[in-house]
């Protein structure tokens, strides 16, 4: 049960706005959709892979962009569709609750090689027949040779394969899937509906002149957005035909009359503006929808939902057409819809995004473009509807600045408090200036949500490629210390051998060096796959809803937005700024060990022994080095070498410095404690990643911006990194976004709070994500939350840019991780987002639990 | 010449914690800094590591740890103002616990001196075990005191706590008439010695005639001190002590505000 703090209150103090805040009780529909909806394991569907399947047979060498509508429309047409019971908004892309379609215009490999192990898969299962299985391989045929994945693999240099098969960075989310991370123009389609836009780009299409250089590509652009708004609205209208059937045979009154209300809504929008509020819920629902039926990509973000629904809530309020509970009904029933898409993806990627999400980022509260608070009633609905469904989709975010109300940061951290690790909170005052400083206007700035995790943008004119890729700041690290040799082979730059090194400097300045050319792999690897999308899957739909495709006759794809960039992230940098401090300190300064032996201490794991991974490593090593002396490499051999590893014992002595180099590390001070001169040498560490990075451009005319957090992928990137001089064991994760390392931070919030503030957020324009765990007594009672809401503020106030909570005390979890059936609406905070506890890999909770909890001092 | 203004940040004295980030000893986000010593022994002190002015080494985890550290007040307040944004939007600031911070009255006054010089709430949690000219040193600098009185029966007290209360009632008295800062009297509830409502009662109407006093705060007894008393090698008094039935610290505070008109909180 929620406990509303002083939400119960209203703001009614002279000269200040009045928000309706009144906590409103949820209505018995929506535990009832919650319950259909998690009733079974989501499945995998075969229509839509099938559909495009078919379309893409009956077009070969027609205009891709014409392919793309046409497949569309096709899909549209032919997929089966399905009113859950009780919804009142209605529109799913699969037969099965939370069901997923497949996209083999991006990858379909993996999910052959995973038919028989998706289902029992650590991380994010799906249940598949084996009928599907059967349809699947047949459609998928067709694709062998034209995928996105193909085109960009090939697109490559030969040392980024290099670098990615050594794990440096991963770009897999666009390699194997649509790139998404958009907020199109929901606005747009409220007010004028999809005929209005088939009308924009009909007069667009009229002003091309046969002797314009552009024609081709410009006149069949838009017929492709016209064509496929047209299939938009007659699915609407499928919807209406389908809600009139169901009414005709409901024997219910109560729900007859509800289906005739959705049909007739359904006959009238998308196709057409929307007057009621009930209407634009349907309107943007399917725009919501659809988007990911066009593609498969990840973090279509509703954006500035109170903002842009407001109007309609408004006038049907004031008009007495609505009631603040049905509106309320309303939005939770859109939260629940946001629960039932689903992706199914790769089992390393579903690690990496783990827990079912989508990172739709819906945000409330901020500042107009004119610079007033933004803050409406529906602001407040929305956070309810969070705490109505509680559920893991939207990614409930919040937008602070100097003059949010109090009221509303309270509402917010009383959801927080149930340990729902929603919201987020997003800084303007650090966010509107990192936008500027990458051109947006002022007034587009001030309008910015949030893409996916953290990544902030302005809606409706930006192509931000915000999840472009991983990149392990820690690997590089090694490579400083291995001269760039790497399981067996030379995998980087040759940096020198780091015993020779004599001074701090050239140690860092190596891995500088080291950090710059993978950056540069990084960003071949990126533009490679940017390619392919706009050459293999431009999209019209997604395109018709963001300035300035239309007028330039080109998908978002293809350059048409306003805005362009691509934002890889870094992660790790807790760890290479106590690293750097290690070496600094111990090494170059103290003089208490030398740089080879730390090197040796490192190799062997500070003598802890090894796990499988590492044997895994060193045999392959020895296999190469064995096959490159001309000898033969049996089972045997490998067996034997993978053995004697595992059961190798150090000599006492050599053992026994390690674990005292090790402890020396671990009593050196660590960031995240509010000490300067770490803290700086994290900020610098920062610099190594951020600043080389914005030197590069996209294919789409933008440039790069670099975000700090890791989604989950700290965990299984972590797994394939070895020890760092931080002190952390080998495949250990690394530090999660900006966060202190887990467990090393044990100065209390507000210390850690600190540290993270200084490092430069700005520059981190795609975002940076900063994890902090608190036990719920340091959020009880009412001063709890007003603490709460200064902390929040307090790291703000030093430029800070975003923060978000995880409130469950350490045996809560243990006691989950045990007894799974018991805390099955158990939501916890990964990393941008929130998921259920229970469905997250053993590792990824194992590194939950490891994060540090905040608890209060007394 | 008398040396320079800034003479009191080099006031030094013991304490043996600093601790940020409370929540629960006066108004806002709060650094509680600890001084060491006490004139008290109370068998249920959850702090038993305070008492003693000497510094001492504690086992923790297994490990030795040394309790206690001399400081001046520059070094304390370089820590105190790492969080100024904070103390900024909650109106927090520092809170002098211990021990009884009055046993070293040049360094609790420096302190608070400090903390009201770079302009933030200040607060202390003390028993008034001192003469009232000391505590008079520290008043200008002060928002908020905490004070405990555990008993109204001087006799009793003394065999709890090892001494009579009547300074500190007197100190009290003269604190609220002062009118210098803000008084809260705070009760340790302890498990048969003050639990009965008769001596709540009596200790909550004392508090009511205190001009000015609104708020008093009972502070339920809990055993979180036990392992530190083992961890100094003594025992623990109060092993077999109970803990307070459920619902008792409740009836006792609608019983204080049934009789007064104090405002009355359970926990700080």
């Amino acid at each position: 049960m929620l406990i509303y703090g002083r939400n119960g209150r209203k703001e009614k103090c002279l000269g200040m706005d009045i928000y309706y805040t009144e906590p409103i009780e949820k209505s018995e529909r929506i535990p009832k959709l919650v319950a259909d909806l998690y009733a079974k394991m989501p499945e995998i569907e075969a229509a839509r892979a099938e559909l495009i399947t078919e379309s893409y047979r009956e077009t070969e060498g027609e205009p891709m962009i014409m392919r793309r509508a046409k497949a569309f429309a096709h899909i549209l047409e032919n997929i089966p569709i399905i009113i859950r019971d009780g919804e009142l908004i209605v529109g799913s892309s699969t037969i099965a609750p939370r069901g997923c379609q497949t996209y083999p215009e991006f990858s379909y490999e993996w999910l052959e090689a995973e038919f028989d192990t998706v289902e029992h898969r650590a991380a994010d299962p799906f249940y598949i027949s084996e009928e599907t299985k059967k349809r699947l391989k047949e459609a998928n045929r067709y694709w062998k040779g034209k995928t996105t994945s193909e085109l960009a693999y090939c697109y490559m240099a030969q040392e980024t394969h290099r670098a990615m098969e050594h794990n440096f960075f991963t770009p897999g989310n666009y390699f194997y899937n649509g790139v998404g991370h958009i907020t199109v123009q929901y606005d747009k389609v409220l007010r004028i509906g999809f005929r209005g836009i088939i009308e924009e780009a009909q007069e667009e299409l009229a002003a091309c002149h046969f002797g314009d250089a552009d024609y081709a590509t410009k006149s069949r652009f838009l017929e492709a957005v016209i064509l496929s708004c047209g299939a938009v609205i007659d699915y609407g209208k499928r919807y209406a035909a389908l809600a009139q059937k169901m009414a005709q045979e409901e024997r219910d009154a109560k729900r007859k009359q509800e289906l005739l209300t959705i049909s007739a809504i359904c006959a009238k929008v998308p196709e057409h503006g929307a007057e009621s509020f009930q209407e634009a819920c349907q309107s943007f629902w399917f725009v919501q929808q659809l988007l990911q039926l066009e593609s498969s990509g990840h973090s279509i973000s509703p954006g500035r939902f109170d903002q842009y629904m407001y109007p309609y809530y408004e006038k049907d309020l004031h008009s007495g057409k609505i009631s603040r509970e049905y509106a309320q009904e309303l939005i939770d029933c859109i939260w629940v819809k946001l629960n039932d898409l689903n992706k199914c993806r790769d089992e390393v990627s579903a690690e990496g995004f783990a827990g079912y999400s989508l990172f739709q980022n819906l945000i409330v509260g901020g500042q107009t473009i004119e610079g007033k608070d933004a803050t409406n009633d529906l602001s407040f609905m929305c956070i309810t509807a969070s705490s109505h469904v509680f559920l893991p989709q939207p990614s409930l975010s919040i937008r602070v600045w100097n003059r949010s109300p109090k009221a509303l940061l309270l509402h917010a951290a009383a959801l927080t408090r149930t340990g729902i690790g929603l919201p987020a909170y997003y800084n303007d005052e650090v966010i509107i200036p990192a936008l500027l400083n990458r051109g947006l206007t002022l007034h587009d700035a001030r309008d910015y949500n949030i893409i996916g995790c953290v990544e902030p943008q302005k809606a409706g004119k930006t192509e931000g490629w915000h999840d472009a890729a991983f990149f392990n700041m820690c690997r590089p690290l090694e490579m400083v210390f291995t001269n760039g040799y790497d399981n067996g082979e030379q995998a980087s730059i040759q940096t020198g051998n780091v015993e020779d090194f004599q001074t701090f400097e050239e140690f860092y300045d190596a891995y500088k060096k080291q950090m710059e050319y993978n950056i540069s792999l990084l960003v071949n690897a990126d533009n490679a796959i940017d390619v392919a999308h706009a050459t293999l899957c431009p999209l019209p739909f997604e395109s018709c809803m963001a300035d300035d495709c239309m007028k330039r006759g080109k998908s978002l794809q293809e350059g048409g937005a306003v805005y362009n960039f691509t934002g890889p992230q870094g992660f790790g940098i807790a760890n290479v700024a106590d690293s750097l401090y290690t070496v600094k300190k111990l090494v170059y300064e103290e003089k208490k060990v030398t740089i080879g032996e730390l090197k040796k201490a490192l190799e062997m794991n500070f003598g802890q022994g090894f796990d499988a991974i590492t044997a895994k490593e060193v045999t392959l090593q020895v296999a190469r080095a064995m096959k490159g002396q001309g000898r033969e490499v049996t089972p045997e051999i490998i067996a034997s070498t993978v053995q004697n590893i595992l059961t190798m014992e150090l000599p006492a002595e050599e053992k026994a410095r390690y674990e005292k180099i090790k402890e020396m590390i671990d009593e050196l001070p660590k960031f995240g404690n509010d000490i300067d001169e770490v803290d700086s040498l994290a900020r610098d560490a920062a610099y190594t990643y951020t600043k080389p990075l914005e030197t590069y451009h996209n294919p789409r005319g933008g440039i790069f911006q670099a975000g700090l957090y890791p989604v989950s992928a700290n965990v299984p990137l972590g797994a394939q990194t070895g020890a760092t001089p931080d002190g952390r064991l080998a495949h250990t994760p690394v530090a999660d976004g900006v966060s202190p390392s887990s467990g090393k931070d044990t100065n209390g919030p507000t210390a850690a709070c600190n540290s993270v503030a200084r490092l430069d957020h700005g520059i981190a324009s795609n975002g940076t994500l900063f994890n902090m765990k608190i036990h719920p007594t340091a959020m009880a009672g009412e001063k709890g939350l007003e603490s709460f809401v200064s902390l929040v503020q307090g790291y703000f106030d030093q430029k800070g840019m975003h923060m978000q909570f995880n409130v469950v005390d350490r045996a809560t979890l243990l006691d989950a991780q045990k007894h799974p059936e018991k805390y099955s609406g158990l939501v916890v905070r990964v990393a941008g987002y929130s998921a259920l506890f229970t469905t997250l890999s053993k590792s990824l909770q194992d590194d939950i639990i490891r994060r540090t909890e905040q608890a209060v001092n007394r | 010449m008398e040396g320079s203004v800034n003479d009191y940040l080099k006031v030094s004295g013991r304490i043996f914690d600093i601790q940020r980030y409370s929540i629960h000893d006066g108004i806002g986000i709060r650094t509680i800094v600890f001084l060491k010593g006490c004139a008290l022994r109370c068998r249920w002190c959850c702090n038993p590591e305070s008492q003693e002015y000497a510094v001492q080494t504690m086992m923790v985890n297994g490990k030795p740890k040394t309790i206690g550290r001399d400081v001046t007040v520059a070094e304390v307040m370089d820590v105190v103002a790492r969080d100024m944004p904070y103390y900024g939007r909650s109106g927090g600031g520092l809170t002098l616990s211990g021990g009884e911070s009055l046993l070293q009255p040049e360094l609790a006054a420096a302190l608070l001196q400090a903390a009201k010089c770079i302009g933030i709430n200040t607060a202390i949690e003390s028993m008034g075990y001192a003469e009232f000219a000391t505590i008079e040193k520290i008043l200008p600098y002060l928002d908020t005191y905490l004070m405990d009185i555990k008993h109204r029966d001087s006799a009793k007290h003394k065999e709890f706590t090892g001494k009579e209360n009547t300074k500190m009632l007197e100190n009290a008295v003269k604190i609220a008439e002062s009118k210098m800062c803000e008084l809260i009297i705070r009760v340790p509830v302890i498990p048969g010695f003050n639990d009965s409502e008769k001596e709540i009662a009596d200790i909550a109407a004392f508090a009511d005639s205190l001009p000015g006093v609104s708020q008093i705060h009972l502070l339920p007894y809990h055993k979180y001190g036990e392992g530190k008393y083992e961890g100094l090698g003594r025992p623990y008094l109060m092993k077999d002590v109970p803990m307070l039935p459920d619902g008792k610290i409740e009836a006792l505070k609608a019983a204080v505000e049934a009789n007064t008109a104090l405002q009355c909180q359970i926990g700080g």
